[in-house]
C-alpha cells in the first residue's frame, strides 16, 4: 500500500514524488514511456544526443536571488543552484517583417528597443512591465486570471503590431488555448521570459532529470517505467488504487496524476464517458539540424528568434494541412553563455518549431508519414531562413519529431503540447483522494510542471498525511 | 529540549529550506519573513521537519505562532520539553 502513487515520471510527476519522499511518504511514480522526462526528455539517434521539449529553461534568476520560481523550487526540493548549471542565453529576438526587437535577461534590452520602434506605446509597455515584476499569483485567485490578455494590451499598448510581438514568445512558450491568452497565464509567461529570462545547462534537460530522478530514488521513492496505468480503481467515490496495462494492481492511499485533465478522468472506472471536446488542440513539429560548424561561425549568435512573417500573428491548429509555417521559433542550443571549462557543444544544431495538426499526422500510413516528415522539415527550414543566415549548405544531419511522437512522449490527447486551455488550478477532481498535476493543472515549461508537481503535493499530499 | 536546543533545531531546519542564508546574524524578533523571505510554502516546511524530525504536530490554526524565531521557540517549548536532544 502506497501512500501516494504518481502517474507520468514527467517534470511534475518527480517534482511531487521528491517532495513526499522527503517527508517519508511511501511513494511510487508510475511512467508508461520507456524513459523519464513526459514532454521534456531526449533520445539518441545517430550517435547523437537529441531533446524533446527544452529550448531553454525560462524564469532565469542568479544564484542567491530569494523570491521568483527558481528559488522556490530549489528551496522546496532542496537543490543547489550549481545542481542546475544554468547558462545564460546569449540574447533572443522577436522578428516580424520589416521590424525586428531583441530581448535578454534584463527587462531593459527590450525596452530600449520597444522605445526605438515603438516611442506611442513605451510608456504603457513599462507600466505593464513594472506591474508584473512580482507577479506571483500561482492561484489562480487574481480576478483578471481569465480576462482576454489581448482586450488588456489593447488598454495599455496603442501599437497593434507591438501587440502581436509582445505576444508571439509568450504564445509559443506557454498558451494552451488558441487566439488569445488568459491574461493570468500571459503574466505568468511574461513574468517568466521578459523579466526572469532563457537559460539552460551545457548537458540540456538530462541534467535536469537525472538531478530530479537521483533525488527521489535517494529519498527511497520507487520508479516503475513501461508501467502504464489502464485503470484507476474506484469505490464509493474513492480512489483505492490503480491496474497497470499488463494487470498488476497497485493500492494507494491516494493517486496524483500527471497525465491530463481529460485523460485522467477516462481511466476512472466509474466514469463512461468523457468530453474530448476539452482537450488541448495546439501541438507542434520540430525540425532539428545538425551543422558541420556552430551557428556564430555564420553570424546567427540568436538563442531563440521567435519569427511571424507578417503584422498578424496566428496562433491557431492548421485545420486542413499537415503544418503552418507562417510563424515558427528558431532556437540553437548553441548560443548560451557556457562557461569556459564546458566550452560550446560539440555540433552546432538549429531547431525549429512549427505549429501542426495531430491528427493528419496520426492519419497518416508509415511510408507517408516519413514522406511528410522530409516534406515538412524543407517547408520549416524555408520559411525560418527567411528571418535568419541561411544555414542549409552547412548541415550534416536532420531529425523531425511530431504530434505523434510527442503523443508517444506525453500521452495527451491531441499531442496537446501544453495540454488542455481550461486548466484545473485547484488540482482537484470529482474523487476526494485524487489530484492533477503538471501541465493541466496549471503551469507549463520546466519550471512551470516542477512547480506545479510540487505545489499540488503541498496542498493536497502532505498535510492530509499523519505521520 | 531547552529554548536554547530548540532555538538550534530551528536554525538546523532553516539551514536546510535556505542553504543560501547566512543565519549567525538572525534576530530573534524580527520576523522570519522579512529577514529571510519565507512565503506559506517554507512555513509548510518547518511544520512539516519538525513532525519528520521530533513527531511535534502543528495545526494550521497555529501557523501564525511561527512567525519569528522567538514566538517560535515559545510556542515550541511545552510541546518539545520533554523530548530529549539526540
Amino acid at each position: 500500500m502506497y501512500d501516494t502513487i504518481i502517474i507520468g515520471a514527467g517534470m511534475s510527476g518527480l517534482a511531487a514524488g521528491i517532495r513526499l519522499a522527503h517527508f517519508d511518504q511511501r511513494v511510487c511514480i508510475l511512467e508508461r514511456h520507456y524513459t523519464i522526462g513526459g514532454l521534456n526528455s531526449f533520445y539518441r539517434l545517430g550517435g547523437r544526443d537529441y531533446d524533446v521539449g527544452l529550448h531553454a529553461m525560462t524564469n532565469f534568476a542568479r544564484k542567491g536571488t530569494k523570491r521568483g520560481p527558481l528559488a522556490k523550487l530549489i528551496r522546496q526540493l532542496r537543490f543547489n543552484w550549481e545542481d542546475f548549471a544554468l547558462a545564460e542565453q546569449i540574447g533572443s529576438s522577436i522578428r516580424f517583417p520589416n521590424v525586428a526587437l531583441d530581448f535578454g535577461n534584463d527587462i531593459e534590452l527590450l525596452e530600449s528597443e520597444i522605445a526605438r520602434e515603438f516611442p506611442r506605446s513605451i510608456d504603457g509597455f513599462r507600466k505593464l512591465s513594472q506591474s508584473l515584476l512580482d507577479y506571483d499569483d500561482l492561484s489562480g485567485d487574481d480576478p483578471n486570471f481569465n480576462r482576454s490578455a489581448r482586450d488588456v494590451l489593447g488598454e495599455l499598448i496603442p501599437d497593434p503590431l507591438l501587440r502581436e510581438m509582445i505576444l508571439c514568445p509568450l504564445m509559443w512558450y506557454g498558451n494552451a488555448r488558441e487566439d488569445d491568452m488568459d491574461y493570468g497565464q500571459f503574466c505568468i509567461m511574461f513574468r517568466a521570459c521578459y523579466l526572469e529570462g532563457f537559460a539552460r545547462p551545457y548537458k540540456g534537460v538530462r541534467l535536469i532529470l537525472k538531478n530530479l530522478v537521483r533525488k527521489f530514488r535517494g529519498l527511497g521513492g520507487e520508479l516503475k517505467l513501461r508501467s502504464g496505468v489502464s485503470k484507476i480503481h474506484v469505490e464509493n467515490g474513492h480512489a483505492v488504487g490503480v491496474v497497470l496495462d499488463d494487470g498488476t494492481e497497485i493500492a494507494g492511499r491516494r493517486i496524483l496524476s500527471s497525465a491530463g485533465t481529460i485523460e485522467t478522468l477516462r481511466l476512472c472506472d466509474d466514469i463512461t464517458r468523457v468530453d474530448v471536446a476539452k482537450a488541448g488542440k495546439l501541438s507542434f513539429i520540430e525540425s532539428i539540424s545538425v551543422l558541420d560548424r556552430q551557428p556564430q561561425d555564420f553570424d546567427f549568435d540568436r538563442t531563440i528568434v521567435f519569427y511571424n512573417d507578417s503584422d498578424t500573428f496566428h496562433w491557431r491548429r492548421p485545420d486542413n494541412s499537415l503544418c503552418d509555417a507562417r510563424t515558427g521559433v528558431i532556437c540553437s542550443p548553441n548560443n548560451y553563455r557556457y562557461s569556459a571549462a564546458e566550452g560550446n557543444l560539440p555540433d552546432g544544431i538549429i531547431r525549429i518549431t512549427t505549429l501542426a495538426n495531430h491528427d493528419l499526422w496520426c492519419s497518416l500510413p508509415d511510408p507517408q508519414y516519413q514522406a511528410a516528415k522530409v516534406e515538412q522539415y524543407d517547408a520549416s527550414v524555408a520559411s525560418a531562413v527567411r528571418f535568419m543566415p541561411d544555414f542549409r549548405r552547412f548541415t550534416v544531419a536532420t531529425d523531425v519529431f511530431t504530434p505523434k511522437t510527442i503523443r508517444r512522449f506525453t500521452w495527451h490527447d491531441n499531442g496537446a503540447v501544453y495540454g488542455a486551455p481550461d486548466k484545473r488550478l485547484d488540482g482537484t477532481t470529482h474523487l476526494s483522494n485524487l489530484f492533477l498535476c503538471g501541465t493541466d493543472q496549471g503551469f507549463v515549461g520546466i519550471v512551470g510542471a516542477i512547480l506545479s508537481g510540487i505545489s499540488m503535493a503541498n496542498r493536497h499530499c502532505l498535510t492530509a498525511t499523519d505521520a | 529540549m531547552s529554548p536554547a536546543e530548540i532555538r538550534d533545531e530551528i536554525i538546523d531546519i532553516l539551514g536546510d529550506i535556505a542553504p543560501d542564508e547566512n543565519l549567525d546574524d538572525l534576530v530573534d524578533d524580527v520576523s522570519f519573513r522579512e529577514q529571510l523571505e519565507l512565503d506559506s510554502m517554507d512555513f509548510l516546511d518547518i511544520v512539516m521537519e519538525l513532525r519528520k524530525r521530533h513527531r511535534v504536530q502543528i495545526p494550521e490554526e497555529d501557523y501564525g505562532n511561527l512567525a519569528s524565531m522567538k514566538l517560535t521557540v515559545t510556542y515550541l517549548e511545552p510541546k518539545m520539553r520533554d523530548i530529549v536532544k539526540a
